[in-house]
């Protein structure tokens, strides 16, 4: 569908997730329910080409990474205590070099906490997440448009980087109903996908000039392919520790670090000495306040983080520049200030940060 | 050499049944013809697991337990006439059970070879769900206490058309041909005794008697013949095929409002609080709707906040309301601290409660009584239009009959 015109609606973002996913050749949804993520479950069963609700967690992982050795592009939809069960399927995803999506809402915690209560405090579950700290690329949303543009963002790396990669949102941001013009949304180009075409033997983890090794699916009748979540060579053979698996070991942290887009906004104001960072469902609640403070003559810039892992050197560099930073995010911690600066925060950063709720303007405006 | 195999020397130590299983896997897919790209072979973690590199078909190494479930995504994602193999231990069988039962319930294509030999041998001769009563292990050197679990028998009753037991002796390649051959879940539990372990824990054990002992019964059993799960891709429409609100009424907002809406369960406080806002928009407004309840579906408190506004709306949450409409006591319970903190704003009330401590104006109506407790959140919003004007009530009346819930409600009286 191509809307020129004003198409008003009351959407929320899991819709939007489900069709751009649909939209950019998703073609498998492996689901289960939990709250607050069952709602994307529930437009994903409708809209993929192949939808299967899986019996629990673990089999959701197992059935994604099957579908993505076969030649699917799946994708699944969590919140922490589904995802908590997912993280070995997850780290065998990524040693395979599969390629998938997770979309993870976060809800309050710790353990099962408040499924109906929205938060931001899954980041630092994510760095580390991955034995041995190989990053696993993260892209967050900060608005329904985000809800569009992402998840074909994120599926293209899945294919680009054969990884599995996360999408971080929220409960908030995919319930609330909000008042949107579909026709603003721009039309999604399709994941672009090549599988190995050349002559074999075909080793599935050689990486040739490349970072990424070339795909191809089990099962296919031209090349034997070999995949394993334990240490292994090249060509997929299980090794204890020799030289040939260790950089293919190395390799997955490279790939990602090398290849993972850069995706922030930075709106800048001339000679603004405060800078507002912040990412997820609090991107909104900086808006208005940056929002108000202009109207007051108050110059304040904005950084809106959208890839979070591999956290970006460019966020410090961005930070360097004023001499007031605020970091908001809806955590106890500031766990994204802890990222970026461990427990020893900056004299010129300030947190602001808040559990159970969501961060208001105000509080970011008082913060300044 | 097979053309199955690429290596003949296997990894197992020597007298390990394990050979015995690669052996007749080998023989049965050569006595069905398959080609090597037409198999795919998935291993479970274990001493069976490491053979991948022997043979010359498709492999996948996967986790300890999973491989069922693993293959099971395979399976789902590939045409009838790819052949997908588990190998997996009984350690692994034990962990993923629940795999097991699930895919011989959806009755996937795939045949499990459970490589029986009554503990965990890789991590060191650990019993399993498998070990059988008074069976000796590293853990239980005086016989393990517990009966194992009879996994063809299980599989059946889950619906598996196909399930076998063999003593791990000899020629058994015809009852795995069988199992490969038959399209849908299969399984073929294999029992050995591990030679590290297992021997050396019951030194005076041969295997058939040991089968014999545990009441693990040989034989193949068939189930009734059922479809086999395979998902085809099917076309779906457009999740933005909605109709667009239609515009055609003007509100005299020029600022924003906040609305909270608070109820009970299953009285419709949602979905009133979703018309409310299409009718803001048909209003020429922005809105946001927010909701908030306990995790339980139809009992407790049901509540939705509404913002309206002139500007574009960032940030939906709501500090303070402008308006808290409350009609029933699970949603003054649920607000009442929020309602204590009002220092100004209207809060309206169902007769039916008592009035909390505010610094709200408050304003009493008769919602429940007038429309009925599952529409009482509807003609509570209506109510309050009328009054604050803030929307033309029209606008909200024919946005309600525009909804699947117009055909059921009598709107004449409202």
């Amino acid at each position: 569908m191509t809307l020129t015109d004003s198409h008003p609606v009351l959407t929320d973002g899991s819709r939007l997730i489900a069709e751009a996913c649909v939209r950019a050749r998703a073609d498998a949804y492996v689901g289960y329910p939990i709250t607050p993520a069952s709602l994307i479950f529930f437009y994903a069963s409708r809209r993929f080409p192949v939808a299967l609700p899986a019996p629990d967690e673990i089999t959701a992982l197992q059935w994604m990474a099957g579908l993505s050795a076969a030649g699917y592009l799946p994708v699944s939809a969590t919140s922490f205590p589904g995802f908590a069960l997912m993280v070995e399927s997850v780290n065998m995803a990524y040693m395979m070099e599969l390629p998938m999506l997770l979309i993870l809402v976060q809800r309050l915690g710790p353990a099962t906490g408040t499924a109906t209560a929205g938060a931001q405090g899954d980041l630092l579950l994510l760095n580390g997440l991955v034995s041995g700290g190989y990053p696993l690329p993260v892209l967050c949303i900060s608005d329904l448009e985000d809800c569009w543009l992402l998840p074909p963002v994120a599926l293209q790396m899945a294919v680009d980087l054969r990884t599995p990669v996360v999408l971080l949102t929220s409960k908030e941001m995919v319930m609330t109903q909000e008042s949107f013009d579909l026709a603003r949304l721009p039309e999604i180009t399709p994941v672009r996908r090549t599988f190995y075409h050349g002559p074999g033997p075909y080793c599935t983890y050689n990486p040739g000039d490349d970072l990424v090794p070339p795909f191809l699916p089990v099962g296919n009748d031209r090349h034997q392919v070999r995949l394993n979540a334990s240490t292994h060579d090249r060509c997929g053979i299980i090794q204890h520790t020799s030289d040939e698996a260790m950089a293919n070991t190395r390799r997955l942290q490279a790939k990602v670090e090398a290849r993972t887009p850069l995706l922030y906004h930075l709106d800048e104001q001339e000679d603004a000495r405060m800078l507002v960072v912040t990412y997820g469902i609090t991107s909104g609640a900086a808006r208005e306040a940056i929002m108000t403070l202009r109207a007051q003559g108050v110059p304040v810039s904005l950084l809106i983080a959208r890839t979070l892992l591999p956290i970006p050197a460019v966020y410090l560099e961005i930070m360097d520049r004023y001499p007031r930073v605020v970091i908001a995010e809806e955590n106890y911690q500031g766990q994204l200030a802890h990222l970026l600066f461990g427990r020893r925060l900056p004299s010129h950063i300030r947190t602001v940060t808040a559990i159970g709720r969501m961060i208001r303007p105000d509080e970011i405006i008082r913060s300044l | 050499m097979s053309r199955f195999l690429v290596k003949s020397e296997l990894p197992y130590c020597k007298g390990c049944g394990h050979h015995l299983v690669v052996r007749n896997t080998v023989k049965a897919l050569e006595a069905l013809g398959a080609s090597p790209l037409d198999v795919v072979l998935v291993t479970d973690i274990g001493c069976h697991g490491i053979v991948d590199g022997n043979f010359a078909t498709h492999t996948v190494h996967g986790l300890h337990g999973r491989s069922v479930a693993l293959a099971a995504g395979i399976a789902m994602g590939l045409p009838p006439e790819k052949k997908v193999i588990v190998y997996i231990g009984d350690g692994g069988a034990t962990i993923g059970l629940q795999h097991i039962l699930e895919a011989a319930r959806m009755n996937v294509d795939l045949t499990v070879v459970v490589h029986n030999n009554m503990l965990y041998g890789m991590t060191g001769g650990q019993p399993s769900g498998l070990t059988p009563p008074g069976f000796r292990t590293v853990l239980t050197p005086h016989g393990y206490p517990l009966p194992h679990h009879d996994l063809p028998r299980l599989v059946l009753d889950a619906g598996a058309p196909f399930a076998a037991r063999v003593v791990g002796l000899g020629d058994f390649s015809d009852v795995l041909r069988q199992a490969l051959e038959r399209e849908g879940f299969a399984l073929v539990e294999v029992l050995e005794i591990c030679v590290s372990y297992g021997v050396k824990m019951n030194p005076d054990l041969r295997l058939k008697e040991l089968a014999q002992e545990a009441g693990y019964e040989p034989g193949v059993w068939t189930g009734p013949p059922r479809p086999v799960f395979r998902p085809s891709r099917r076309e779906t429409p457009s999740l933005l095929e909605i109709p667009a609100v239609p515009a055609g009424y003007s509100s005299p907002l020029e600022g924003r409002m906040a609305l909270i809406l608070a109820g009970s369960a299953g009285e419709g406080v949602q979905q009133a609080a979703e018309l409310l806002a299409q009718a803001a928009m048909a209003a020429g407004l922005y809105a946001t709707k927010k909701g908030s309840y306990p995790v339980t579906v139809g009992v407790g408190f049901s509540t939705a906040e509404i913002l309206l506004s002139r500007t574009p709306i960032f940030y939906h949450g709501v500090p303070q309301p402008d308006v808290m409409v409350v009609t029933s006591a699970d949603g003054l319970a649920n607000q009442r601290e929020r309602i204590r903190r009002m220092t100004g704003g209207i809060l309206w009330l169902d007769g039916s409660l008592p009035v909390p401590e505010t610094g709200a104006e408050v304003r009493v109506a008769d919602f429940r009584g007038r429309a009925g407790a599952r529409n009482a959140a509807l003609y509570a919003l209506l109510t309050v239009l009328r009054e604050i004007g803030v929307i033309p009530p029209e606008a909200f009346l024919e946005t309600v009959r525009a909804s699947p819930i117009g055909r059921h409600i009598d709107l004449s009286g409202w």
